[in-house]
């Protein structure tokens, strides 16, 4: 019986550390904390209602238009303006979230997860049509290897011919990423922090030079998407078949769904959403009903009292209370440990029958000869963001194309003296809630449940362990000086940590560090 | 190869969004992989020992570089501080790997890798002045680096690099001005630590819009035609180069999109400037003249 502690956890966004316990090469227990706590819903109080969609960007550098939307709506919700945001509004908040998407996608695969699976410093030779692998060559014979040095060693299986494609492509996917920025800034002035989400709609003005200018920059990303990161994704399937089984989790899912195909102050269901909302229990479908959400509080260091619904959420820290080990909250739904991220969505939309996605994962399945039932684990999680991406990236041009230059893009609206908001969407990495309470025209109160506080939450008033928690145990682990494994599954999820830390604080004396949502 | 000089440095993570990490992937000439991989400015390579959020290792063996390179590399290298320093509570709200089973407080790695820097820069408005999480009431106690090491006593120089993000360029066109000919010096720097180079013009003095304010169209509601000013532009108070410079390979700015300025580039934006979409009335206007907000 051993403990390995990982800290930090890096290629992720945020501050991490992962505690498992290990006995005969396979993990028993596992606990993960974050270790920043800044205090959004402490600064967010009294201030003016639309500035939330603004600061609460600042969560998360990597998913600040999955914020932003969440606020917006819940801005729309509580300004009463809902129903009456114009087309083009929907439209390009939808073009600029899923850009997102794409930038958030391309950068995990490759930037932060590629590396555990691609050996870049087994480039040997480097041929004239090769420029990236010539720069990687170039690199690696000066012998100065930061940042690729130290690394957990081993078990690097790709062939040599699929390893040099990959190293060739995470090359190329800094490009690719950067391109679906400047896709993105053509609505939203820039990126990150983007400034055209508002409530009731958007600022910027469509044009048809401007939608020109997006279709160009999407199909080369779309390209490759197709012909990159699907193929290496399925390549990385291929060699790491074992994969797919280990890492599994909760096998419960939740997902608001994103997308909206029509103006509607209804709940997701009714907004037609291209990637839809539902929770999967026990292999079943069933419709979100967001009443059921509820944070709890046993073994985070806060008052008991703090269980709660979000929209009637406090945080009230408790410091060395008795068998609690986190400032993570445990949001629930109906009690439950969801997971959330591409894997539930995708499984959403899968049995929800919503097409193109079920075509798609069923074409992706026969390829990878799994079965539904199967698609799961570190693998399962890392395919189903790749080919969420394909899906985003093809609906997207559709979207474009429906733009109309000329016609309004933001209701118009006052900020009202007494109202309450709710806003459900999903960032790249999972469902994403704000709920929002005005007072005398200011903030009152705003919580936010983030993916992350879903997928890293510790365990619940039933003893029940969170996701990342559950995903762990069970995880072969070869050698203890070089947990990779590890470091797979927690990847796996694509943890924002930034976004999962309501507030933090040092359980002293006892060297833990936590983070808290 | 052997023609080419390793600078080393170390990019720590305190207070922060990641965003300033996301936004110098951005990059575009020099772009990132040729800043990662290859001579930023000829002869020259910036080998990045520490970044969290794209190199290799974990754990123990990455804190390890932050614990060693004072000693290794004393007077030799570059300090890049992304995120606000949280002060209160001796330091415990970020903490940043452990140390005989303790966490290292973040206030510790800038302290100790910053004395034996050559120079440190602050990239973005959290690292250069406190920037968001430093906020009223600024719950965690948040400073900025040069605020931070002045009351530690460290005298390294330190470059601030506003912004929420920091543009790709002002940070790679810093680290290229300083292999190229070393540190600036005071007279290239404003008031506030920043580079005359990137925040030597008020954004409204340059902005595409300047010609309706002088003339006196205004747009009133989001996606009209005008200048912004009524809806909350904070141009005319920020030192910034946005509208010559733009975003994202050129593609666009702020102000560009139909959105006002934040004043992004300017310390604790949204406390001074008051709310985003607001006019920035008189007496805050007068208030700005006597604030340096650092």
């Amino acid at each position: 019986m051993k403990t390995i502690t990982i800290d930090p956890v890096t290629r992720i966004e945020g501050h991490l550390k992962i505690e498992a316990v290990v006995d005969g090469g396979v993990v028993k227990e596992a606990r993960s904390s974050g270790t920043l706590f800044r205090g959004f819903e402490i600064f967010l109080r009294g201030r003016d209602p639309r500035d939330a969609a603004r600061m609460t960007q600042r969560v998360c550098g990597v998913c600040p238009v999955g914020h932003a939307t969440a606020s917006a709506l819940a801005l729309d919700d509580a300004f009463g303006v809902a129903d009456a945001v114009p087309d083009n509004g929907r439209i390009v908040r939808n073009l600029v979230l899923g850009s997102n998407f794409l930038q958030s996608h391309i950068l995990h695969f490759y930037a932060l997860a590629a590396l555990d699976y691609v050996d870049v410093a087994a480039i040997d030779e480097a041929g004239p049509d090769e420029p990236a692998l010539r720069q990687v060559k170039r690199f690696l014979d000066r012998g100065e290897l930061g940042p690729f040095v130290p690394r957990h060693e081993g078990d690097f299986r790709l062939p040599a011919a699929a390893n040099r494609g990959a190293v060739a492509h995470y090359v190329k996917a800094l490009e690719m990423r950067r391109l679906a920025h400047e896709m993105l800034a053509i609505w939203g002035g820039r990126m990150p922090l983007q400034v055209t989400t508002v409530v009731g709609g958007v600022q910027c003005a469509p044009t048809d030079d401007k939608i020109a200018a997006f279709l160009a920059k999407l199909d080369r990303i779309r390209d490759f998407i197709r012909n990159a990161y699907l193929p290496d994704v399925l390549a990385v399937a291929g060699a790491y078949p074992d994969h797919f089984d280990f890492g599994r989790g909760v096998d419960a899912f939740l997902a608001y769904g994103c997308f909206d195909g029509v103006a509607s102050s209804g709940p997701p269901s009714e907004r037609r959403r291209f990637l839809p909302p539902g929770v999967i229990r026990s292999g079943r479908l069933e419709a979100v009903d967001a009443s059921k959400i509820a944070e709890h509080v046993r073994h985070s260091w806060f008052a008991e009292d703090c269980a709660a619904a979000p929209a009637e959420g406090r945080t009230e820290p408790a410091v060395g209370k008795e068998g609690a080990y986190s400032w993570l909250k445990s949001p629930r739904y109906d009690g439950a440990p969801h997971e959330v991220g591409p894997m539930a969505r995708t499984l959403v939309a899968y049995h929800a029958g919503a097409e193109p996605i079920k075509g798609a994962v069923d074409g992706l399945l026969a390829q990878a000869g799994l079965t539904v039932g199967k698609f799961g684990g570190v693998l399962g999680r890392h395919a189903a963001r790749a080919l969420e991406a394909a899906l985003v990236a093809d609906a997207m041009k559709g979207w474009a194309l429906g733009l109309k230059p000329g016609e309004p893009v933001c209701a118009e609206s006052t900020v009202p003296a007494e109202a309450r908001g709710v806003g459900l969407t999903e960032a790249p990495r999972g469902a994403l809630g704000h709920w929002l309470d005005v007072a005398d025209g200011r903030i009152r109160n705003y919580q936010l449940v983030v993916p992350t506080t879903w997928n890293a939450s510790p365990r619940d008033a039933d003893g029940v362990p969170g996701p990342i928690e559950q995903a762990l145990v069970g995880t072969p682990v070869r050698d203890d000086e070089n947990p990779v494994e590890i470091v797979r599954v927690v990847r796996s999820f694509d943890p924002c940590l930034a976004c999962a830390v309501h507030i933090v604080r040092f359980r002293r004396g006892e060297g833990r560090t936590v983070r808290v949502v | 190869m052997g023609s080419v000089q390793e600078v080393p440095a170390v990019w720590i993570q305190g207070a922060c969004c990641s965003g300033c990490s996301v936004s110098v992937l951005n990059a575009v000439a020099p772009d990132i992989a040729a800043s990662l991989l290859d001579e930023i400015v000829p002869g020259k390579h910036l080998n990045l020992r520490f970044q969290p959020t794209v190199m290799a290792g974990s754990g123990e063996p990455v804190v390890k570089i932050l614990l060693d390179t004072p000693g290794e590399k004393k007077g030799g290298y570059v300090l890049v501080v992304e995120g606000a320093i949280p002060t209160a509570a001796d330091g415990a709200f970020c903490a940043v790997g452990e140390r005989d089973g303790r966490p290292i407080p973040f206030a510790e790695h800038v302290e100790k890798l910053a004395a034996s820097a050559l120079a440190v820069v602050a990239l973005g408005d959290c690292a250069a002045f406190g920037g968001i999480p430093s906020t009223a009431p600024n719950p965690t106690g948040c400073v900025g680096t040069a605020k931070f090491l002045a009351g530690k006593g460290v005298k390294t120089p330190v470059i601030n690099l506003g912004g929420c993000p920091a543009h790709p360029d002002w940070f790679l066109g810093t680290v290229a001005h300083v292999l190229l000919r070393g540190l600036p010096a005071a007279s290239e720097l404003d008031p506030w630590g920043r580079p005359k180079l990137f925040y030597g013009k008020l954004v409204h003095d340059s902005c595409q819009r300047r010609g309706q304010f002088d003339t006196g169209r205004f747009a009133r509601k989001p996606g009209e035609a005008g200048c912004l000013y009524l809806l909350g532009c904070k141009g005319p108070m920020t030192y910034a180069d946005c509208p010559e410079r733009l975003w994202n390979g050129g593609t666009n700015w702020c102000v560009g999109s139909g959105a006002p300025c934040q004043g992004c580039a300017e310390a604790r934006f949204f406390d001074r400037f008051g709310p985003v979409y607001e006019k920035v009335t008189d007496d805050r206007l007068a208030g700005l003249r006597e604030d340096s907000g650092a």
